[in-house]
């Protein structure tokens, strides 16, 4: 760790750095978000900060911003101590961050956003005067915006301009963006790049987080790897190729589940459960294909803003696809409508499971046996035995761990918890099963389990969807399909390495 | 500000034209309802010639002053973001509490006997507290403001019936009346007072730093917070606010009927917040402006008083009025073009 930082700090040469942290480690709980991790941010540079989902990224930022008070470490701007937490305004005059999550208020006008809590001093505000000096700051950086417009009726481009311009009046120097490119099209990021070279060019720092390492190399000098809350390398981006870059990011892939290896491979002559042709839904994805055959295991992969999520959406009924068809188990749903989806056939396990697979006050009992209540009794009265009788079948063929059907499943363990939505996805024997993030919250005992019953699934002939992007999720898929900016890009056959899947992911080689 | 910067021009991105069309419009919408009261009053007069009299104009001003006060502090918590149903018990517990306090036991007081000079602090300063209470509540406790509001609203209803014994006071100290009753240079003190108030609120929430932070909590409390506004403090300086001008509110009522009322205020709230929805106060919080929320009362007054000129029995009033109610709500609904939540 402390050679990779001093090697950082030597590279950088003279001037103090615009921005250091050194040796921050925080907790929330039993989590370790940064263990002694740090960066060192020469003046002047676009420095990139890169890793996976979890690595600490948006910990790291917030201890930049003064949002968050590190446990240990020290953070310095321009070679001085970072001033308390308390006094927002010298933090603002050091450092700004334009967020993924919208910090304009949509209700009131640009110039007043942008002069915020600082409209006048004791008198009374001029609006004509405001806006006046909100024309000729947004003037002064070339930002083509009425300050009289109301900021909500602004675009996600023209959104991140004032909020840049905010910044740059308060006096910062060092500007933090975090996926500023994740929600704009090829043309702003083009002028979103051209803008910050220019701002570098007058002597403006940049920490520049993405998840598409192209855009690294586009606009970059140097770049921080964090990986498991660590802090992995700096280098400059010129003396790092693109394998070298994504080997820091995920790190030596040791021998991993093999659970897939075993399987046999599907025969082409196996039914097309799950058909999917030319969907698109304007904003999250276009033109998206896919098969999965009975028995077979496909994974989909793709960074946050990639849309795979929403196909799953869709493919469930929550979401109504502009255009494109879902074929499942050969007839074809309504579109929009979970109750028809599942009717055709569809086991789906959601994104979200507190908000979207559960009850929570319910019983474990009640919770797996949702969707077929109806086989559990006649004319709607569900016979209490029996469905005792089911959950307990469910319980023991899924192992989950509860004191008894009667347990509501708000007291389950995440990992737990999830295998009763697995399993109620499973209930009714569907011909097509889409999971999303299956294994999100699961600790590594439960995962192998969870995993071991979808693969039982699939090997009794459910065609499997697994949506996600963990690596682990996707080793016993038969083939992997890569999601990038709305669209399927790759399809990978088993025996990918993980390199080859993030810089997929993350679009390096990219047309 | 911009002065040291050296950045060249870019073109622009596309969107937004810098356009001289927006301002205007903006402002045209905080007069969306002057037509209206214009018409109203053209109605008014075709139906009855007395409508048009100082006296019969001064008297609806005059009863609307007290709805006026809390629609004044039910907009600006409003436009904060949080509710307050707990106002309409507010305006009968505070100079219940405050006459009470005053006058003997033999009245239906409570024998304390306190200096009736006091009576209007105590009412006013028992206002404060209600509001204080509520914010620590919705604040520090992290209670929703619906519910902490609706709970205040009944404990406070049966403080107050508690306190009086469910009788309504007669013995009303000529202080507490007089702010009520009087007259000053021709005009009931009470319009006066509601005036100023609404001036000084449009004042402040147009033209002032804190009062713009009030409007940007209601629109972004994260990016208000981020700003570097104290977000719970002025939340709860608000409520405060608007429980001392429900207090006064409730001096002006009973001053103008010369008793507290064992249900004094009973039900106003649903007209209070249709007076402030009506005048474009967005229940989502951050938009909506005073004078809108003003022109809101103005309207129910003017509907309310055509009404009874216009002879409509008083068995069926109520339910005329409150379809009017509903159909200016579809009618705003409509003229902004946003649903309402």
């Amino acid at each position: 760790m402390t050679t990779s930082q001093q090697a950082a700090g030597s590279a950088v040469g003279a001037p103090a750095p615009a921005a250091e942290a050194r040796g921050v480690s925080k907790r929330y709980g039993p989590t370790v978000a940064l263990d002694s991790a740090g960066i060192v941010v020469a003046a002047g540079e676009t420095h990139a900060l890169v890793g996976r989902n979890g690595a600490g990224k948006s910990t790291l930022v917030s201890i930049l911003t003064g949002l968050q008070r590190p446990d240990s470490g020290e953070v310095r701007f321009d070679g001085a101590a970072a001033p308390s937490l308390a006094d927002r305004d010298a933090w603002r005059q050091r450092v700004a961050c334009v967020y993924q999550k919208s910090t304009i208020i949509p209700t009131l006008t640009v110039a007043e956003n942008l002069f915020l809590n600082r409209q006048a001093g004791r008198g009374p505000i001029g609006w004509r005067g405001l806006r006046r000096r909100a024309g000729e700051l947004l003037a002064g950086y070339g930002v083509e915006v009425d300050p009289a417009a109301l900021a909500g009726s602004l675009t996600v481009e023209q959104r991140q301009l004032v909020e840049i311009a905010r910044a740059l009046s308060f006096g910062a120097r060092f500007i933090i963006l975090d996926e500023p490119t994740a929600q704009l099209d090829a043309g702003a990021i083009d002028r979103l790049f051209g803008r910050m070279r220019e701002l570098q060019a007058s002597g403006v720092t940049f920490l520049f987080i993405s998840h598409h390492l192209q855009e690294v190399y586009e606009v970059c000098q140097t770049v921080t790897v964090l990986r498991d809350a660590r802090h992995i390398l700096t280098r400059p981006v010129a003396a790092l190729t693109r394998d070298d870059l994504v080997a820091a990011m995920t790190g030596e892939t040791g021998p991993s589940l093999a659970a897939g290896a075993a399987r046999p491979p599907v025969p082409e002559t196996a039914p097309v459960v799950l058909d999917v042709r030319g969907l698109r839904l304007a904003g999250f994805y276009d033109g998206v294909d896919l098969t999965v055959r009975a028995g077979e295991m496909v994974g989909l992969i793709g960074s946050g803003s990639s849309g795979k999520v929403a196909v799953a959406e869709t493919i469930a009924g929550l979401r109504r696809a502009d255009a494109g068809t879902v074929t499942i188990g050969g007839a074809t749903p309504k579109p929009g409508s979970v109750p028809a989806a599942l009717a055709a056939g569809l086991g789906y396990l959601p994104q979200d499971r507190h908000r979207e697979g559960l009850v929570p006050l319910l019983s474990v009992a009640e919770n797996a046996t949702l969707p077929i209540a109806g086989q559990l009794g006649r004319a709607g009265i569900v016979a209490p035995a029996r469905r005792r009788a089911a959950a307990e079948r469910m319980i023991q063929t899924y192992d989950i761990k509860t004191d008894g059907p009667h347990q509501p499943v708000s007291d389950l363990s995440g990992g737990n918890a999830q295998k009763v939505v697995l399993a109620r996805a499973l209930a009714n024997e569907p011909t097509a099963l889409v999971m999303v993030s299956p294994t999100a919250g699961v600790d590594v005992r439960s995962k192998a389990s969870l995993l071991g019953a979808v693969t039982d699934a699939a090997a009794r002939g459910t065609g499997v969807l697994v949506v996600s992007d963990e690596l682990d999720d996707l080793r016993s898929c038969d083939r992997v399909l890569v999601m990038f900016h709305g669209q399927v890009i790759r399809d990978v056959p088993r025996g990918w390495t993980d390199a080859d899947l993030v810089s997929a992911v993350e679009g390096v080689g990219q047309p | 500000m911009s002065g040291t910067s050296t950045i060249a021009k870019q073109p622009a991105p596309a969107g937004a034209r810098p356009g001289a069309g927006r301002v205007p419009l903006a402002r045209l919408r905080d007069f969306a309802l002057v037509p209206a009261i214009l018409l109203l009053v053209v109605v008014g007069a075709l139906i009855d010639p007395v409508f048009l009299s100082a006296a019969n104009i001064t008297n609806v001003l005059q009863q609307q002053t007290e709805l006026a006060l809390l629609v004044l502090a039910e907009a600006i918590i409003l436009i904060a973001g949080k509710f307050d149903l707990s106002l309409e018990s507010t305006i009968g517990l505070a100079p219940a509490l405050a006459v009470a306090l005053v006058i003997p036991a033999a009245s239906n007081g409570l024998g304390t006997e306190l200096p009736a000079g006091l009576a209007i602090a105590l009412c006013l300063l028992t206002g404060l507290v209600i509001g204080a209470f509520n914010g620590l509540l919705i604040l520090r406790f992290k209670l929703s403001a619906f519910i902490v509001t609706l709970g205040m609203l009944i404990v406070l209803r049966g403080l107050q019936i508690g306190i009086t014994g469910g009788q309504n006071l007669f013995d009303i100290p000529p202080s507490v009346l007089y702010l009520g009753s009087a007259v000053w240079l021709g005009v009931p003190a009470s319009i006066w007072i509601s005036g100023t108030l609404f001036a000084v609120g449009i004042a402040a929430l147009g033209f002032f730093r804190h009062g713009r932070a009030v409007y940007a909590i209601g629109g972004n409390t994260d990016a208000a917070r981020a700003a570097g506004i104290r977000t719970d403090r002025v939340v709860w300086v608000v409520l405060m606010i608007g429980g001392v001008l429900a207090a006064l509110a409730g001096l002006l009522m009973t001053g103008r009927l010369g008793s507290v009322a064992a249900a004094q205020g009973d039900g106003m709230i649903f007209t209070v917040f249709a007076a402030a929805v009506i005048g474009g106060i967005s229940l989502d919080g951050g938009k909506g402006t005073l004078f809108g929320a003003l022109c809101g009362v103005i309207v129910l007054g003017l509907i309310n008083n055509i009404l009874t000129l216009a002879g409509v029995s008083a068995q069926w009033i109520q339910a005329i009025y409150g379809g009017i109610i509903l159909v200016a709500l579809v009618l705003a609904r409509l003229t902004s073009g946003k649903a309402q939540d």
